[in-house]
């Protein structure tokens, strides 16, 4: 590196890669502060005025918020999922996307998080839940994984932070991230464990909703199927979204980040995983159409109601489901990174239009036969306050990648 | 926890007089007047607006809805459902469907009394049991609660306000239940008479086509009542288990309240009382 | 919650629930007192090192 031309702050830069000018860093920080901003008058907005703001209403008690909730978490599962395969399974490839993983899993955890202190009537009371946990409830069970795997993945980002250039080289520092780097199984079986009850528990959510015949399913003990359908949607796209948001890293860094062949693994492994739910939830939704009918809920009258009409079930199953999974599963198609991206853009979006559709649909379907439909839309400051978190979690990795050893093969890929 | 609650009743029975209060309704007496409505809000101190006509949002915990066959004249009939708190039991494996899910055990089925309960104080308005309840009867404080000046004086002492963001419903007026019992008790007593205890509602109704008792008490009008062969429950395929039931005659009547939204009798319409 | 709270009701699926999460604290708690005071020794160890040198 050129020291004449680097960056001032360059000597916090990991060792050997270039980063831009730190005016440029500074407008881009700027830049994305602009949402953000509009995304805090929108939560102050919600705390200071109360809920009215918003166009939920009592009908539609669950929203964006909700959805983008279990959507988020569930795209965030590519960091508990890559760490079990780098850990437990022992791919040892994927260290070289582990620790991106690791920056993504705490931005989803921590907007997931943050998006539910917004939606909640009494913020102040959040800790009621844990306090006053009733550990029947499957939202019990969420917040409490939740809470506790977003220290595990604090713990899993704390070496990354300690191993800046500039602070590894305090002795105290450099022999922490030493020994959690030694401690990394442990934490990632923690992470793995807390991980496939929330993840499930997120599922038991709408699924244990037996006054609701849309969302409702039969299952085992104590979990219904959806809890078990929702781990597998999980990591089946966990691992997509890690894919997209390294490809989008690339693309702003204008440089290389990651070898073909890591990237190439997790495809592989996402669209495998992605087959296998997509046969269990065409089971599940055969068997859920049974159920209905007996309790007097024929499949027409779930989607008698635009806009939430067959084309539903069509586009999630169909267009987001079997197409990714066609792609990712065709070695050849993998290959091509923008074929490979566009899978990864339909798997994430058929999650997400999952948890939109167990948590949404599942209120807007009517169920007295004197209810009437009513209709939702999230306005600006529902749309505003859930994206703040993005944006933020942007921010979180731009400075993570500017000041951090994120991509170990940086270097390899990007000599100067 | 239920069957923790079960041992603990029996338990406690031995001295521990228990009830299961319940309500029936007759459809064909209801006129659709809303007395119970009006009785019900200033009973509970529920929150109003002034512009109160958003039917999403706004606070009822007793809700009259008007259906009609959808059939042309002379053949058009229409009829009125109140709709309070269910007071669902839960049947089989299944729990009461908004007490199951609460996270902060905010909402309690009391095994004393068959109520659901609702602490305001202790919910934190994550709004899971309005997911989990079909009969839309939670309601959400979307707003601060205010009266129009010098009615905060009329409000009723025995019920607390609720503030902003928490839910709220129908208790069955829980707070007459303990006055009743307090004056029983003081009275050396340790039943309570049919009379002694009554919801707002039920005194409201100008046509008594609301009856309000302990289900499981021979001696009590709803006891009888709801074995009546025209008697049904909304939604009772569900196995909710509720413990309001409604009366009627007309056959039509009957299948809109316990149908499904799915089975919908062609032509009715369902149009809110205003 | 603690099991002294006034609201613990002792059943098997509270102790297990509960339980686990003690459990999952518990662990990471120790982790990160592991690594910090083996961070810690080794630095200290160091030093030592360093002085004998001298």
């Amino acid at each position: 590196m050129n020291s004449a031309s680097a960056p001032f702050d360059s000597a916090l830069f990991p060792e050997g890669v270039k980063r831009c000018k730190f005016k440029w860093f500074l407008f881009w920080v700027a830049v994305v502060h602009g949402p953000l901003m509009v995304g805090v008058i929108a939560m102050l907005m919600c705390w200071g005025l109360a809920l009215n703001v918003t166009y939920l209403n009592n009908n539609y008690p669950f929203g964006l918020w909700i959805a983008a909730d279990l959507g988020i978490i569930a795209l965030g599962a590519g960091a508990f999922f890559t760490g079990f395969l780098r850990y437990i399974v022992n791919i040892d490839e994927l260290k070289n996307i582990v620790n991106y993983a690791v920056v993504i899993g705490v931005v989803c955890y921590a907007a997931a998080q943050g998006i539910l202190g917004v939606d909640i009537g009494q913020p102040l009371r959040g800790w009621f839940i844990f306090w006053h946990a009733n550990v029947h409830s499957m939202l019990t069970e969420v917040a409490f994984c939740i809470t506790c795997y977003f220290s595990v993945l604090c713990i899993e980002y704390l070496p990354l932070i300690l191993e800046n250039r500039q602070l590894n080289k305090l002795g105290f520092f450099h022999g922490m991230a030493h020994h959690l780097h030694g401690a990394m199984p442990t934490i990632a079986a923690v992470g793995v464990f807390l991980s496939f009850f929330h993840q499930g528990s997120l599922g038991g959510v709408p699924g244990v909703l037996y006054g609701r015949p849309f969302a409702y399913r039969e299952g085992f003990l104590v979990w219904p199927w959806t809890f078990f359908l929702f781990i597998l949607s999980a990591i089946a796209c966990g691992p997509c979204f890690t894919i997209l948001c390294t490809w989008i890293t690339e693309k702003c860094a204008g440089k290389r980040l990651v070898k073909r062949n890591v990237i190439d693994i997790l495809a592989k492994i996402s669209g495998r995983l992605l087959v296998l739910y997509l046969v269990l939830k065409t089971l599940d939704t055969v068997y859920w159409v049974v159920i209905a009918e007996k309790v007097g809920a024929p499949l027409s009258s779930f989607y008698a109601n635009q806009p939430f009409g067959y084309w539903v079930l069509i586009t999630e199953l169909g267009i987001l489901g079997v197409i990714p999974a066609i792609i990712l599963l065709n070695a050849k198609a993998r290959q091509n990174e923008n074929i490979l991206i566009i899978a990864c853009i339909l798997n994430c979006s058929g999650i997400f239009m999952n948890r939109w559709i167990m948590t949404v649909q599942a209120l807007a379907v009517p169920v007295m036969s004197f209810d009437k439909f009513i209709s939702y839309r999230p306005n600006w400051i529902e749309y505003a306050s859930t994206l703040m978190f993005v944006w933020l979690g942007v921010v979180v990795i731009m400075l993570s990648y500017r000041y951090l050893p994120i991509f170990p093969q940086e270097k390899e890929l990007n000599p100067s | 926890m239920k069957e923790v609650h079960h041992k603990a009743d029996e338990h406690h029975g031995a001295h521990k007089k228990t009830y299961k209060f319940g309500m029936v309704i007759d459809l064909d007496k209801c006129t659709g007047c809303g007395a119970c409505m009006v009785a019900c809000m200033a009973e509970n101190n529920v929150p109003f607006r002034k512009d109160n006509s958003d039917r999403l949002r706004s606070n009822l915990w007793m809700r009259v809805y008007k259906i009609s066959n959808g059939r042309p004249f002379p053949d058009l009939d229409i009829s009125f459902i109140p709709r309070p708190c269910q007071h669902c039991e839960g049947s089989g494996h299944h729990h009461t469907p908004c007490v199951s899910v609460c996270p902060a055990t905010a909402t309690d089925y009391s095994h004393e009394t068959g109520i659901v309960s609702q602490v305001y104080t202790r919910c934190f308005g994550c709004r899971y049991c309005m997911a989990a309840c079909p009969y839309h009867v939670r309601v959400f404080n979307w707003w601060d609660p205010t009266w129009p000046k010098g009615m905060e004086k009329y409000l009723n002492p025995d019920v607390s306000v609720r503030m902003r963001g928490v839910v709220e419903k129908c208790s069955f007026c829980y707070h007459r239940y303990q006055r009743a019992k307090n004056k029983a008790y003081a009275e050396g007593r340790r039943e309570l008479h049919e009379n002694e205890y009554q919801t707002a509602c039920t005194q409201a109704c100008p046509a008594g086509a609301i009856t309000f008792g302990d289900l499981k008490n021979p001696e009590h009008k709803v006891y009888k009542l709801k074995k009546s062969r025209y008697a049904f429950r909304l939604l009772e395929k569900l196995g909710t288990n509720p413990k309001v039931y409604y009366v009627s005659t007309r056959d039509w009547v009957r299948k809109a309240g316990d149908a499904y939204a799915g089975e919908e009798p062609k032509g009715v319409t369902h149009v809110t009382h205003a | 919650m603690f099991p002294f709270a006034f609201e613990w009701v002792p059943e098997a699926t509270r102790y297990v629930f509960m339980g686990s999460l003690y459990a999952v604290l518990i662990t990471l708690i120790i982790i990160l007192h592991y690594c910090a005071i083996r961070a810690f020794l080794d630095m200290i160890c160091k030093k030592d090192d360093h002085n004998s040198h001298h």
